[in-house]
């Protein structure tokens, strides 16, 4: 069966990419700005004729741009911090892993206890104490999320030490870095990529529940957890400012969550075949 | 069982001497000081205040000042709220947090529990799609975003529920908030409960127990039900920990004065300290727990105490 065959995948992998599309090029599309304020034109409901799909927030900026920015801000932060984990948690996992012994039991003993922490609350600290800017928090959500994918690398590191092609490689008297380099992590793409899709609505949870609290995307600048936050204040009058950014993050996040699970199955499928 | 317990309590305790470090050493790497404002204070005035705050120590000692401070309960003086010490602070808002989430988690565990054994006794009929369809759902998606839904419909447009909080009114008042934190555990718990509800009604012991002509619910309740609730169990961990951050939410939109809102406006107000002082507490309340979760699982299970 081909990736694209497997409904769960095919869907989801199309709802995404239709949203990405849309948020890349609605804004550019749109007569509107995510900056300008019209104060005669303030909460006004989604209509299709008044040109503004989404309606207006309390300071009459279009929605419909404010939200598409939001997804790309969001999708952003969470394939950047995604890929900061990525690189953490695979060098630590596949040196743990190759190395292995004493060093490997330490390190893994370190990644258990770092389990057993409050992450979250570490990245507010992290928000209170430095300046809050958008690199920040690519690197702090990044360097919560690493744990899960060092894990996973290490156990597959270990698998892959003891084959063959590591031996002859060995035997020709290829360096240890060079062995890591070019013969185990090639091995390690597939599962690093579908933990990378299963990483990535954690770290959309993370940036959006930072931005919700008000720690995180900083006005004018805006993202799906900071439109939520503005939503909630205007939701008895202007149901619409909350249900359309709330509902778009659902969805962008059962999307990624469906998605990770479905090429999970995939790809377990084919290895037990 | 003594010396299982013993060594878990000895391994907890690094566990949180990191914490403490991390945390302590976060907020002192902090460029520009707490008492930073747009008013220029005089050079003078600014040492004064380093002095009294003791910001003008070396850091190890201050590290020390601060591990000696907790020790006896002290997290130091709150540089906000100034007439206010930070152990007064969380003394005074965390009974209103400790009744949210221990609802919550009660209302998780039951409801969870029986959905998830429900689904796999009913196993692949509309019934067991629905609870896997809604705990599908419920991991997806966060508080913050069913939370101001749920207020939205129950409370805005149905009033079926009121929207706010007081400590003293009716249960009414209090459902809303505890049914959204409790959500994304239900659907948690549901999950698990169902898969390991399944496994075990795969046994041979439920065969045989069956076989001796016992009925479902019998079966279920008398046997199956200890054994599969260990992966629910081990799930108390990280369970309590997302019920921590969920109430940081739920206090921020139902305007509950518990620990998570002085969390948050501590956050906002760059009020060092406080939020030091909270992490430190979350975090010792984590391990605490963590370790609590790990004993009763040693005494449930004794495979593990050999471990």
């Amino acid at each position: 069966m081909s990736l694209f065959a497997n409904r769960t995948i095919s869907v989801c992998g199309g709802i995404l990419l239709t949203i990405a599309a849309c948020a890349l090029a609605g804004p550019w599309l749109s007569p509107h700005d995510y900056l300008t304020t019209n104060f005669d034109r303030q909460l006004l409901p989604p209509s299709i004729s008044g040109g503004q799909v989404f309606g207006t927030d309390d300071l009459g900026r279009d929605l419909f741009v404010r939200t598409m920015l939001g997804v790309r801000v969001t999708l952003l932060v969470a394939i950047v911090a995604s890929l900061v984990s990525l690189v953490i948690g695979v060098a630590y996992g596949a040196i743990a892993g190759f190395v292995g012994g004493r060093v490997d039991a330490a390190m893994m003993r370190f990644v258990d206890t770092l389990y057993a922490l409050p992450f979250i609350f570490f990245v507010i600290l992290l928000m209170v104490a430095f300046e809050r800017n958008l690199l920040l928090i690519f690197v702090a959500i990044g360097a919560v999320n690493w744990l899960d994918m060092a894990r996973i690398v290490r156990g597959q590191t270990l698998s892959l030490r003891e084959r063959e092609f590591v031996d002859a490689a060995r035997l020709m008297g290829v360096s240890t870095p060079r062995i890591l380099l070019h013969h185990i992590a090639p091995n390690l793409i597939g599962v690093v990529v579908v933990y990378v899709t299963l990483t990535i609505p954690q770290a959309i949870l993370v940036e959006s529940f930072l931005s919700f609290l008000g720690l995180g995307i900083q006005e004018p600048q805006t993202s799906l957890g900071a439109l939520v936050d503005a939503g909630v204040k205007q939701m008895e009058g202007a149901s619409w400012a909350l249900l359309i950014p709330a509902g778009l993050l659902a969805l962008i996040l059962l999307c990624f969550n469906f998605l990770g699970d479905g090429l999970r199955d995939f790809f377990d499928v084919r290895h037990t075949n | 069982m003594l010396r299982y317990t013993l060594l878990r309590v000895l391994g907890a305790i690094p566990t949180l001497l990191l914490v403490i470090i991390l945390a302590f050493l976060m907020v002192h790497a902090a460029p520009g000081g707490p008492f930073d404002d747009e008013r220029v204070l005089p050079a003078d005035v600014e040492a004064n205040i380093a002095r009294a705050y003791n910001l003008d120590e070396p850091l190890p000692k201050q590290l020390l000042r601060y591990l000696g401070g907790l020790v006896q309960g002290d997290l130091g003086p709150s540089y906000r709220y100034r007439d206010h010490t930070v152990s007064e602070l969380i003394g005074a808002a965390f009974p209103l947090s400790l009744k949210l989430g221990a609802m919550a988690m009660a209302l998780a565990i039951v409801v969870g529990v029986s959905a998830g054994t429900v689904a796999a006794l009913k196993q692949g009929t509309y019934v067991d799609r629905l609870v896997m369809a809604f705990s599908m759902t419920g991991i997806s998606i966060p508080v913050f975003v069913v939370a101001p839904i749920l207020v939205l419909f129950l409370a805005v447009k149905l009033q079926w529920l009121p929207a706010g909080w007081s400590s003293s009114a009716g249960i009414s008042r209090m459902m809303l908030p505890v049914i959204t934190l409790a959500l994304p555990q239900i659907a948690y718990i549901a999950r698990l409960t169902r898969a390991s509800m399944i496994d075990v009604l795969g046994r041979d012991f439920i065969r045989t127990a069956r076989a001796q002509g016992l009925g479902t619910m019998t079966v279920v309740r008398l046997h199956a039900l200890k054994p599969a609730m260990l992966p629910v169990l081990s799930y108390m961990g990280p369970a309590i920990a997302a019920i921590l951050t969920g109430s940081v939410v739920v206090e921020e939109i139902f305007g509950i004065p518990g620990l998570g809102q002085f969390f948050v406006r501590g956050a906002l107000n760059r009020d060092y300290t406080l939020v030091l002082g909270i992490v430190v507490f979350y975090a010792a309340l984590i391990v605490f727990l963590n370790l609590v979760v790990d004993v009763l699982y040693g005494a449930i299970d004794p495979r593990v105490r050999y471990r």
